[in-house]
């Protein structure tokens, strides 16, 4: 029998959600398989469950036919199955041998054979063309080395089944091609491999099969010939949620500009590459692409927190770039940042210090040296009011509201400035529909004021609706620029996987 | 009014309750020794309060503990932890004693802030050091003030050995300090001295400071989340800078509390601990400024208490030590359930969930 794995009718639910819905998955030796979807879509939990990090609802696992459900991470080792996750879960300090022998049983508890160790790992590591130090640290090694550790890892506790979640997202193009390298000697031993991805290009060129999720439901099972287009269809081509009505604005002036902006990420690599374009006043710039394309940098570029290498940042005509975040902000810049519950809130203070963050050094919140808290409380009353923050009080902390009400705080802190252009990043991720009206309704607000709006999102449906010109960011580099109006989104989606607007047609 | 204002039962009900029941488990120890507990805890309050001269002892040990324990909660304010106390009141008593020692001839209204100014530099400049290695180089708090600790205590070893040693004497100690820089003396028949009305000074101070200053909004911003803190434009590397500063200059004024209002000189060794025990105040008052008052009384009446125990009950005063490491246990354990309380129920709720298939299995 070849089939290496069968997944029949998986659903897993969690509070709220079905993250699975009734999935069927199988893997034949010697085949790569892949995983494609966006995120969220239910590809990682699929994974967990075959790995036994998760226990399915419903639905069987049958490993070479026999049928096996998983009662713990171990149990799926033992079976079998290796994962490698996105975030590697090796121990820095640690050698590569003392990382991939952890929580082995040793022939001679509690002595260990390092040097045996070693030579198994070598053997293992030439078996598939893998270059490694079993010597060495894991921290001196680069990323794609210690992806390495990691695949070895697998291997040395006998996996046949290897599953990489997002193995690309971390590498750099050489990586990229020595990992695929690797995946073809794995291959060649029969081994079956899982690959988990929403990069379509690459997943066509490892791939034997396809299969594509999308809001915990399987849309399909397709061979690697598919055609792109079809692919980022099934991918993204979900039913429209709402639309919204936008009324036409006529663009004002000139806001914000951007000319060959140049950063780095927080590893010291290229994040921004030359990014170039241009926000007016009363329109919606949209900027699209799947996470991790370098959208954090660019906004964290913008708003001072992170330091451009080259370019320029104008506001109003005026360079800002690598300017102090505060005076950035106080020239009428106003910045909803991508994670509320990290660097847009203090959970454990309550709303009205919350609320003053951005104003608290101004009158009328403060007096010299001092805060008028009977002013601020007074203040936050009327936002509360005015942006409808469901709370008992301006003293309740911030940790106790809902995402939607914690996201309207920060939008009135934010709003209520009347800045020139606001940066929002994100703005509606992880909010329940309600809450997301609301926030789209009041971004279209601003936009009838007058102020020029940066959007980012890695929402397609949900950029293309809200932007009035949007560009698409690839791996730190702008693929194109669009009209909402005169792209469709499978097109949209192969820019988001890495294709210049002008190689579309 | 800040949040922080508001009167939580649930969390002093946690401070009460450990010492509480660290003075029962105390008993309970004395008694095992074959001492007499009532015997014992009547000798400690005649020690502590029995008359004006215990009384006055009692706050003159308290007033150290106020600024050593402000120190610690400034900086905790901020997110940094000071184990540094000691090593800044040590600074502190050296400039206050630099400063108290010269400059002879100058009014007492003058001198004596100077001196007192002085501790507060030194102390201020010795928790500066900790700030900029941390901003700099991110070095870990914890470790560079312990460090610190050792040097400050060595440099007034080797002062009074060496350099500051008061001829013609033996003893390891510094020229008296002059009489207009001295802390006058304000409970007759006692050692009470003026340093406590500036500990009460600097515990209204830490109140407003963090209530109604924005410097003091930014910095329980920065301490709680400095991510949003940066985001939101505030400078969180030179609040740290100020803060460090600030802690360490109030440890500096028990240094010089010490040397100007009891010693009347500097000795070597001249703290008894205080910068330590300025951790445990700070943790039994909750960080905060009427916390911290009580809880430094609660501790100076155990040590002024603790001698009178030994001399009238024969209990050492070493039990004194066990009673208030457990009382601070009782304090970090509870806390940590009362946070985790939720989140730890949610655990084990899941833990039962999750392993309900297997319990069917079994069975």
């Amino acid at each position: 029998m070849s089939k290496l794995l069968e997944m029949k009718n998986i659903t897993k639910r969690f509070p709220g959600v079905i993250a699975n819905d009734n999935i069927n998955f199988s893997l034949e030796k010697g085949n790569v398989h892949s995983l494609l979807g966006e995120n969220g879509a239910g590809k990682s939990t699929l994974m967990s469950v075959l790995s036994g990090l998760y226990k399915q609802d419903e639905g069987e696992i049958y490993i070479k036919g026999e049928k096996n459900n998983f009662k713990s991470p171990n149990d799926a080792i033992k079976n079998g199955i290796g994962m490698v996750y996105q975030h590697f879960m090796l121990i820095p300090r640690l050698t590569v041998i003392e990382n991939i022998i952890l929580g082995i049983k040793q022939e001679k508890e509690p002595l260990i054979n390092e040097k045996k160790a070693a030579r198994e790992i070598q053997e293992i590591a030439d078996k598939y063309g893998m270059d490694i130090d079993p010597y060495a640290k894991v921290w001196q090694l680069s990323v794609g080395e210690q992806q390495r550790v990691e695949i070895i890892k697998a291997l040395y506790r006998g996996a046949e089944i290897l599953i990489l979640d997002e193995p690309t997202a971390v590498l750099t193009p050489q990586e990229i091609e020595e990992l695929f390298n690797m995946v073809e000697q794995l291959l060649k031993e029969d081994k079956g491999i899982i690959f988990i991805s929403h990069k379509i290009e690459e997943v066509r060129n490892i791939s034997d099969k396809i299969t594509v999720l999308r809001e915990g439901k399987k849309i399909g099972t397709v061979d690697a010939t598919a055609k792109k287009k079809k692919l980022a269809q099934m991918m993204v081509g979900r039913e429209v949620v709402f639309t919204v009505d936008k009324d036409n604005v006529s663009f004002g002036k000139e806001v914000l500009k951007l000319e060959n902006i140049e950063a780095q990420n927080n590893k010291g690599l290229k994040a921004i590459d030359k990014v170039s374009f241009e926000v007016h006043k009363g329109e919606i710039y949209g900027i699209a692409g799947v996470d991790g394309n370098g959208q954090s940098e660019l906004i964290e570029v913008i708003a001072g927190l992170r330091k451009a290498d080259n370019g320029s940042v104008k506001f109003l005509n005026e360079d800002i770039t690598n300017q102090e975040p505060r005076s950035i902000l106080r020239k009428g810049v106003a910045h909803i940042p991508e994670d509320r519950q990290v660097c847009g809130l203090v959970m454990d203070m309550d709303i009205k210090e919350n609320m003053v963050m951005q104003d608290y050094h101004e009158a009328p919140h403060c007096n010299g040296s001092f805060l008028d808290w009977n002013y601020i409380s007074k203040h936050t009353n009327d936002l509360i009011n005015q942006y409808n923050i469901k709370a008992p009080s301006e003293k309740e902390e911030a940790r106790n509201l809902s995402g939607g009400n914690q996201q309207k705080l920060i939008l009135a802190r934010e709003l209520h400035r009347e800045p020139e252009l606001l940066l929002a990043m994100h703005p509606t991720r992880g909010l329940d529909v309600g809450a997301i009206e609301y926030v789209h309704e009041k971004l279209l607000e601003a936009r009838k004021e007058g102020r020029a709006i940066l959007f980012v999102s890695t929402e397609l449906d949900e950029i293309m609706n809200i932007s009035d010109r949007m560009a698409v960011i690839y791996e730190g580099k702008i693929m194109g620029e669009v009209k909402p109006e005169e792209v469709t989104k499978e097109e949209v989606g192969l820019m988001m996987a890495g294709t210049k607007k002008e190689e579309l047609k | 009014m800040p949040a922080d204002t508001k009167i939580d039962i649930k969390k002093i009900a946690i401070p009460i309750f450990s010492v509480l029941v660290s003075f029962i488990l105390g008993g309970i120890i004395i008694k095992m020794m074959g001492l007499s507990p009532s015997t014992a805890f009547k000798a400690l309050m005649q020690g502590g309060i029995g008359n004006i001269n215990a009384l006055g002892e009692t706050f003159v040990k308290a007033t150290p503990l106020v600024f050593t324990a402000l120190s610690y909660a400034f900086a905790y304010k901020a997110g940094l932890i000071n184990i540094g106390a000691e090593g800044q009141l040590y600074m502190g008593g050296f400039l206050a004693t630099l400063v108290g020692t010269n400059f002879q001839g100058l009014p007492m209204y003058i001198h004596l802030p100077l001196a007192i100014i002085a501790a507060f530099i030194g102390g201020g400049l010795w928790g500066l050091v900790v700030a900029w290695l941390k901003v700099r180089f991110n070095a870990n708090e914890i470790i560079t003030t312990v460090m610190l600790n050792y040097i400050a205590m060595n440099w007034i070893s080797y002062l009074v050995t060496g350099p500051m040693k008061a001829p013609p004497g033996n003893y390891p100690q510094s020229k008296d300090i002059l009489s207009t820089a001295l802390l006058p003396n304000i409970l007759p028949g006692s050692r009470l001295h003026l340093g406590l009305l500036l500990a009460v000074l600097m515990l209204i101070f830490y109140y407003i400071f963090f209530k109604k200053t924005k410097t003091g909004y930014e910095t329980r911003i920065v301490g709680r989340n400095r991510k949003a803190a940066d985001y939101a434009g505030m400078k969180s590397k030179k609040l740290s800078l100020l803060i460090m500063f600030i802690a360490g200059g109030v440890a500096g004024l028990a240094g010089a509390s010490e040397i100007l209002g009891i010693q009347g000189r500097m000795i070597e060794g001249f703290s008894p601990g205080y910068g330590f025990d300025g951790i445990a105040v700070a943790l039994l008052g909750l960080n905060s400024s009427f916390g911290i008052g009580l809880s430094a009384i609660f501790f100076g009446f155990l040590r002024s208490g603790g001698n009178m125990m030994q001399m009238l009950a024969q209990v050492p005063v070493s039990v004194i030590s066990i009673i208030t490491g457990l009382v601070i246990i009782f304090v970090i354990a509870g806390q940590a359930i009362s946070n985790n309380r939720i989140a730890g129920l949610q655990k084990i709720i899941d833990l039962f969930k999750r392993s309900e298939p297997n319990n069917g299995k079994h069975s």
